[in-house]
Formats: structure tokens, C-alpha cells, sequence
């Protein structure tokens, strides 16, 4: 029972993880449609610059402040330089432009800070959380700091101005323009809200999978998985299912036999096909119906 | 009276097809004016033309300012509200949300409220839903709530796309007696574009007839219902 408890939370923990990058792909899905495959390459980026800051020596609390700021510049300037011209192009264009930017951020990250692993301090400590065996306290501090950024998120969507218009553009982007919501710059903060999302969850796990290039290939599938299973127009699915796909992922390697630590990639990937194959539209997405 | 929007000249293309071609008309201030005519034959068109939502050429002019160039958002931000075909309701938010939206681009928080509350008393039905979800009214709660969003920006000329599409005649009746009482009251200038001729005609004091891109007769509302012409083709006897 301990060990189902104990495998529960980490799950809960990495799940958060999920969670943050499910919540940013679906809010680039929300605003163009599309998945933005470097989603996890611009996290790991901003992870690269926190510990830049780091290395400077300005603290961990200021350094992930500072990384926010320019994450969310960062990825405003993305939209504006790559996306926004690519806004009308098709399907495909868009994909290769998704691509480019991973390879491109991937490579230059190498260029800059090279592909050996490096050690990410965390806040945190990493001592038993409340005494317990459980979890230990940095799990402890990803679950409360996704929490503190869902409350935040929430509440900025629910009751702010600024807020509402991002929702509207995002729903209904010919009406929103026809009450004088400028509906380019909403798909611009979205982009930036998404990357510093991105920036906050690579940030949190870098202690866990340690800072390299490659960091958030898999953490960024199991993001897939969990926008795809809680529904890619839902932002709460996407939450609900990041904690549901680090707690299956956990358990699956755990108690399946054979699956354990090799295997768990690949049951994201099958999570996926499963979700698209039995319920298309996922958890909290509203299927997509279209009047012909 | 001075002319508040004036259009010159206005060619609108979809593609490469041609769907206005050389329309030219002028709103007085104040005035509520219809503009008629058959399916396809450009109201629509015009209307979007106006806030630059299909490619154009040709001059339009909103108080002595050329509207050409200027992005959607930036036409409905000097006192333009279009209600569209379909009405434009962000259906998976609240009554009241969409209320919020329509004065997404005023800064005075306070008078925002007050005329929220000004509009459930123009329309108390939106009041009694003022929670709901916007795509749960029915069709004609959903038009006053068009009208309403579209007064929450304190518009200086409101357009409107077919407003009575797809209402029962009562609903169509009592929405054009608040049409009215806009415009003589909070001095709304009003463009309605309708097929609906015969209540349009009774509700407008300046018509327009337009055919196949162009405007083919214009004057005051009554002339326009009588005129045989009109007769026969739009209001049927």
C-alpha cells in the first residue's frame, strides 16, 4: 500500500509537470490551432537561461523571475517574427515552421551551453516532505507551485479584462474583432503566456531529468498525452489529464510487468492513439462539429 | 443634417469574384436608414466592407475620417458596432460576459456597469439569463442580446445584418420597436440591412434599394414603399 501511495504522488508530482505543458500547448491550439512542437525546446531554453542567471550568481527566486519576464518576450517575439506571417499559410507550412523552431532552439542551445548533463538546484531541498517518505519536499514544491500557477491562470481568465478578451479571441475571433479586440496581440500573449508556462514547468523538472538540450523530449510527449486525453480545447482537460497521465505513467511502471522505466515513453504514445481512437475529442474537449 | 457615413465608388471582391461594384450612399446623423434587397445582391457585403472585413477598393468615410486602411478592431473602436448574420455571440460564454465584451474597448469601468444594468432594462429577459450560457437563448433572446452587446460600446452608427433572420414575427416586431427607441433616444445612428422589406420600411426614415452590387433607388422611406417597383419585387403585392 505504501508503495501505491508513494508511486500516487510521484505521479501527482511529475503529473504537474504534465500539466504545464499540456496547459501550454493548449493555449497555442486555442489561438492558431496548431500543436506547437517546440513547445518543450523553448521550456528547455528558458531553463538554460534561469541557470545562465544562476551561474551569474543572482539567486534562484530572482533568476526564475527574470526568466518568466523574458520567456514571455521570448515567446512573444516567436509569434511575431515566425508565426503571425505563417498565420494564413496551410497546415503543413505551419508544421515545418514547428520544426525548424525545435531544431533551431535545440541546436543553438548546444551551441551555447553544449550536450554534457548539468546538475539543477532546486529550491526546495530534497529531504522527506513533512517527514514523510512519501514525497520529498521538491515534489511537494512542483505540486504547489503548478497549483499557485492554475489559481493564478484561473483567475486571470475568470476576472480579468484583458482576460476575457483572450477567451473571446480565442473562441470566436471574427466576433471578438467586431467588439474591437485586437485579436493579433491576444494570439501574441498567448504565445508569450504559453512560453513562460513552458519556462516555469522545464524549471521544475530540470532537478529531476537534469539540464541538458534533449530534457523535454519526453516530459513534452507525456504533455501530448495529456492535452490529447483532457481534450485539446479544454484547459482544465489538459490539467486534469497532465495529473492522470504522470500518475498512470507511474503506476503502469510499477505494477505492469515488463513496462518499467524503457517502456513508460511508449505508453504515452499509445495513451494517445487509444484517446484519438475511442474519444477524438478527449475528456472536457467539445467535439468539433462543423455545418456543411 | 451632415452626412455621418459616406461611401463612395465601393468595389468589394471575394476572391476574384466581384461583389459590389461602384456603390455609393450617404447616412445622415441621427437617421435610421434601411438598405434592401434580394439574396446575394450585396447587404451584406456592404456591411463588412464597411469594418474592412472583405477586400475593397473605393472611398468610405465615417464623420469627414477615411476608413480605409484601418484594421476591424480599430473601425468598431471609433463608434462603429456591427451585429452580423448569426449575430456574433460568443456562445459558450454568459450573458453577462458577453455584455463585458461589447464594452471590451471602454476604459470607465463604473459606466460599464451602469449600462449593463441599463440594457437588462431595455431587455429583461437577458437579466433573468444574465448566468447562462449565451448559446442556450433562444433566437430571438439572442438577437437582443446582439443589440444589446452591440449598444455596450456606445456606438455613434450601429449595423446590422438581417436582424429579424430566422425570428417569429412577434419577436421581429418588438425587436424593431427597440430599434427604434434607440435611435430616437440615445441618438444611435442605425443601418439595418434587411429582406424583411416591409417592416424595415415602416421602422426606417431613409432607404436604399441595392441590386447585384449596386444601388438602383434611394429616398425617403415612404416614397420607397410606395414606389410600384418595390412593391411588386419586395414587399409582394
Amino acid at each position: 500500500m505504501e508503495l501505491f501511495t508513494n508511486q500516487v504522488l510521484a505521479g501527482i508530482a511529475t503529473g504537474a509537470i504534465y500539466a504545464c505543458m499540456a496547459l501550454a500547448v493548449v493555449m497555442i491550439y486555442q489561438a492558431i490551432d496548431h500543436l506547437n512542437f517546440a513547445q518543450g525546446e523553448m521550456a528547455m531554453f528558458s531553463t538554460f537561461i534561469s541557470w545562465q542567471l544562476m551561474q551569474w550568481g543572482i539567486p534562484y527566486w530572482w533568476a526564475f523571475l527574470a526568466t518568466l519576464i523574458i520567456s514571455f518576450a521570448g515567446g512573444i517575439i516567436i509569434e511575431r517574427l515566425l508565426f503571425k506571417p505563417l498565420a494564413k499559410a496551410p497546415v503543413l507550412t505551419n508544421v515545418a515552421g514547428f520544426i525548424a523552431l525545435f531544431a533551431i532552439v535545440n541546436s543553438v542551445a548546444g551551441l551555447i551551453w553544449d550536450f554534457t548533463i548539468k546538475q539543477y538546484p532546486t529550491p526546495f531541498g530534497s529531504s522527506p516532505f513533512l517527514g514523510s517518505q512519501l514525497i520529498s519536499t521538491h515534489q511537494a514544491g512542483m505540486i504547489g507551485v503548478t497549483v499557485g500557477l492554475l489559481i493564478l491562470l484561473y483567475l486571470f481568465f475568470q476576472f480579468t479584462r484583458i482576460g476575457l478578451a483572450m477567451r473571446a479571441a480565442a473562441a470566436m475571433p471574427e466576433s471578438a474583432r467586431l467588439v474591437g479586440i485586437n485579436t493579433s496581440w491576444m494570439i501574441a500573449l498567448g504565445w508569450g503566456m504559453a512560453s513562460a508556462i513552458g519556462a516555469i514547468a522545464g524549471i521544475l523538472i530540470a532537478p529531476v531529468v537534469f539540464l541538458e538540450p534533449n530534457m523535454m523530449g519526453g516530459v513534452l510527449i507525456y504533455g501530448f498525452a495529456a492535452a490529447v486525453l483532457g481534450g485539446l480545447t479544454s484547459p482544465l482537460g489538459a490539467v486534469v489529464g497532465g495529473f492522470l497521465v504522470g500518475v498512470f505513467e507511474n503506476l503502469a511502471g510499477t505494477y505492469i510487468p515488463g513496462v518499467g522505466n524503457e517502456l513508460k515513453l511508449p505508453i504515452a504514445l499509445a495513451l494517445i492513439i487509444t484517446v484519438l481512437v475511442l474519444k477524438p475529442a478527449g475528456l472536457f474537449g467539445r467535439p468539433i462539429v462543423k455545418r456543411v | 443634417m451632415t452626412a455621418m457615413l459616406n461611401i463612395k465608388d465601393l468595389r468589394a471582391y471575394y476572391g476574384q469574384v466581384q461583389a459590389l461594384h461602384g456603390l455609393s450612399f450617404s447616412l445622415n446623423e441621427g437617421s435610421l436608414t434601411t438598405l434592401l434587397g434580394a439574396n446575394g445582391a450585396g447587404k451584406t457585403t456592404t456591411l463588412r466592407a464597411i469594418c474592412n472585413m472583405v477586400r475593397s477598393t473605393g472611398a468610405i468615410e465615417f464623420e469627414g475620417k477615411p476608413l480605409s486602411g484601418k484594421s476591424t478592431e480599430n473601425v468598431v473602436r471609433l463608434g462603429i458596432a456591427h451585429v452580423p448574420q448569426g449575430r456574433g455571440t460568443f456562445t459558450t460564454m454568459t450573458v453577462e460576459e458577453n455584455l463585458q465584451l461589447g464594452a471590451i474597448t471602454r476604459n470607465n469601468k463604473k459606466a460599464v456597469v451602469t449600462d449593463i444594468e441599463r440594457m437588462y432594462e431595455h431587455f429583461p429577459v437577458l437579466k433573468e439569463r444574465h448566468t447562462q450560457q449565451a448559446g442556450t437563448l433562444s433566437g430571438g433572446e439572442q438577437q437582443m442580446l446582439a443589440v444589446a452587446r452591440a449598444l455596450m460600446l456606445r456606438p455613434r452608427l450601429m449595423l446590422l445584418d438581417e436582424p429579424s433572420f430566422g425570428l417569429a414575427p412577434l419577436i421581429v416586431r418588438e425587436l424593431f420597436k427597440i430599434l427604434g427607441k434607440i435611435n430616437r433616444e440615445e441618438k444611435v445612428t442605425i443601418l439595418v440591412v434587411e429582406q424583411n422589406a416591409q417592416l424595415a420600411l415602416e421602422l426606417a426614415d431613409q432607404a436604399y434599394v441595392i441590386e447585384t452590387g449596386r444601388i438602383v433607388m434611394s429616398g425617403n422611406a415612404k416614397d420607397i414603399a410606395n414606389n410600384e417597383d418595390v412593391r411588386k419585387s419586395y414587399l409582394g403585392y
